[in-house]
């Protein structure tokens, strides 16, 4: 039984399909299948630079019928062929209004996308319409993939590298002549021996957590170095200290480092292997246990420093809740608010990595500290040059920062 | 030797793996994976290790009775039925047991500690919005900026609002948090050049 309402919506829907079939089709105006679009002009196809011989990069100016005549092109074909003559083989596609196509594919002889370097090719573009009418070009080539031994659009980095490498070696020469070199104190760093000394008084273990981060990461490397200086103190005064490790690797070296901060510390007796632990490599799973053992434990101080992701908060709250000294850093960027709110002291980003140094105090260390201080100066420098030149529209100057590929 | 060997091996590492960042050769890309593929199997050896640890410190709760030795019991139980259900029980990987344990007891607990952070972000953010200082004031009011700019219920303050969030967020937030991250990318260099010289060798472990 159809409703006065149901009936109604029929006749609505019906008028509406009425009014949308009259509108203008304008690929049915333009009769696609019977006349191919015009082909797209000048192709050229050249070796992709900076790579390893394994693609190669064709462009085309647009057909007259892409954007403008009839507008009939929808996308382009690009074909491969080892001759001129062909038989050419179909690589890919790329919209209309697009110039460019890079052919990619691989050194592996079993992929179906195995790319020969070395060996002559020949390209052809078409423009294609709607109902498929291809209008081809004349072909290009031919061309060869070489591979390079040197990355041209990196050169910025690898100055930056060089220039940053001959500073660091120029400041850590001058700290083996003794030079007197003033580092500026930081707040966290000189917090941990109080922290040591607060743990001892208390009777309570020490909690280092190095985070989530492989012993490949640049933080858990800078990590395991300021585990050494706090194992060694800890030694010194006695008092324990405890290291979950979520990465296999780490807990191997983190043991590692333990032992020769006891033994350098003349107490390789109370070392225990066990207080250097492996929990788990799943993440909340992690944090679960690392929480468990602050609540059990009760750490009179907890150090989160490494690589932390969204178990930041839940580690440093917990470890608020349980009443601990917190001293945090890390390198990831979005977890440091994290820290700063819910730890004592926080190492905003490269301070993580400068901590060793300060700990140490060893003039080496420090040599590289005071090469990172000039390289941050070199960068304002290079900023304001920037800006300089972007007002002034000396763009060359901003296209010699200008890092591709 | 015991030290200059491990030394010479980072030295020979650290500069190739650094070059080889400049150099898209076939070769240099066969080497990087070739590094990479070593970077597996040890870590494969090493979570043998990891596996015994686990072992180890939980069985010495079980032994010890320590505070909530219970709990190292249903850790181990974890560890071995998960390993008895995935590799040999009724279809390894497949089973019916090794899958519900993983979707119904596995996920819901991981869940569950990430739900955790909502908590904790309010009972942090109580804290650090507290205006005790200009600073702090500053934070708060910046903060409050960018929380109202979600308000579907401001009316016609919801176009400023909106502006002066995204000012904040994509001026002076941004600003410092590139400053940080330029830092952070210096102090990565420089350890890794510290590492490679053999000038900071915390990681090897004694003599």
């Amino acid at each position: 039984m159809i409703t006065r309402k149901t009936a109604w919506l029929i006749v609505v829907m019906m008028l509406m399909a009425v009014v949308g079939w009259a509108q203008p089709n304008p690929v049915a105006e333009e009769a696609p299948g019977v006349t191919p679009p015009a082909p797209p002009t000048a192709v050229t196809a050249t070796d992709s630079p900076d790579d390893a011989g394994r693609s190669i990069t064709v462009r085309w100016q647009l057909s007259p019928d892409d954007g403008g005549g009839r507008s009939t092109v929808i996308q382009y074909k690009i074909f491969r062929g080892e001759t001129a003559e062909g038989p050419f083989v179909e690589r890919g596609v790329a919209l209309s209004l697009a110039k460019i196509y890079v052919d990619r594919g691989t050194e592996a002889t079993n992929d179906p996308n195995f790319f020969p370097n070395k060996t002559d090719f020949y390209y052809k573009v078409a423009a294609v319409s709607a109902a498929g009418a291809e209008g081809m070009s004349a072909a290009a080539g031919p061309t060869q993939a070489t591979e390079q031994w040197y990355n041209i659009g990196r050169t910025p980095t690898f100055v930056a590298v060089l220039t940053f490498t001959a500073l660091t070696l120029y400041f850590i020469s001058r700290a083996r002549k003794k030079a007197d070199l003033y580092i500026r104190p930081l707040a966290g760093i000189e917090a941990v021996d109080e922290a040591i000394g607060r743990a001892t008084e208390m009777g309570r273990p020490i909690l280092y957590v190095m985070g989530l981060g492989t012993a490949a990461d640049i933080a858990t490397i800078a990590s395991f170095t300021i585990l050494g200086r706090v194992a060694k103190k800890v030694a010194e005064y006695q008092t324990s200290l405890i290291v979950p490790c979520y990465d296999p690797i780490v807990m191997t070296v983190a043991q590692e480092t333990v032992k020769t901060a006891y033994y350098d510390a003349g107490r390789p007796d109370a070392f225990k292997e066990d207080s250097v632990y492996f929990v788990t490599q799943s993440q909340f799973a992690y944090v679960a246990a690392v929480n468990g053992t602050m609540l059990r434990e009760l750490p009179a101080t907890n150090l989160y420093l490494g690589k932390f992701y969204a178990e930041s908060l839940l580690l440093a709250e917990t470890g608020a809740l349980a009443g601990s000294i917190q001293i945090s850093g890390t390198d990831e960027v979005a977890q440091i608010p994290f820290f700063v709110v819910a730890c004592d002291y926080t190492l905003i980003g490269e301070e993580l990595y400068a901590a060793s140094a300060y700990l140490g105090r060893e003039p080496l260390l420090m040599g590289s500290l005071k090469a990172q201080d000039y390289a941050k100066a070199l960068i304002i420098v290079c900023a304001l040059a920037g800006i300089t030149a972007s007002i002034f529209g000396w763009t060359w100057i901003v296209e010699l920062f200008r890092v591709t590929n | 030797m015991r030290k200059e060997i491990p030394l010479f091996i980072v030295l020979v590492c650290g500069i190739f793996m650094a070059l080889q960042f400049f150099v898209p050769h076939s070769w240099s890309q066969f080497l990087y994976r070739y590094a990479l593929d070593w970077l597996i199997v040890i870590g494969i050896f090493a979570l043998a290790l990891g596996i015994w640890s686990f072992i180890k410190v939980s069985y010495d709760k079980i032994q010890r009775r320590s505070e909530n030795w219970p709990y190292a019991i249903i850790a181990l139980a974890g560890l071995f039925g998960m390993i008895f259900f995935g590799l040999w029980f009724m279809g390894g990987l497949e089973s019916y047991m090794y899958r519900h344990f993983f979707s119904f007891i596995m996920i819901p607990i991981q869940a569950t500690m990430f739900a955790l952070l909502a908590f904790f972000i309010a009972s942090a953010a109580y804290r650090a919005f507290r205006a005790r200082s200009i600073l702090a004031t500053v934070l708060l009011l910046g903060a409050l900026v960018v929380m109202l700019r979600f308000n579907p219920f401001l009316g016609p303050l919801g176009e400023p609002m909106a502006k002066l969030a995204d000012w904040i967020l994509n001026v002076p937030n941004l600003a410092a948090k590139r400053a940080i991250i330029m830092g952070i990318g210096l102090g990565m260099v420089a350890t890794a050049l510290k590492v490679i010289l053999g000038i900071e060798r915390g990681y090897m472990g004694r003599d």
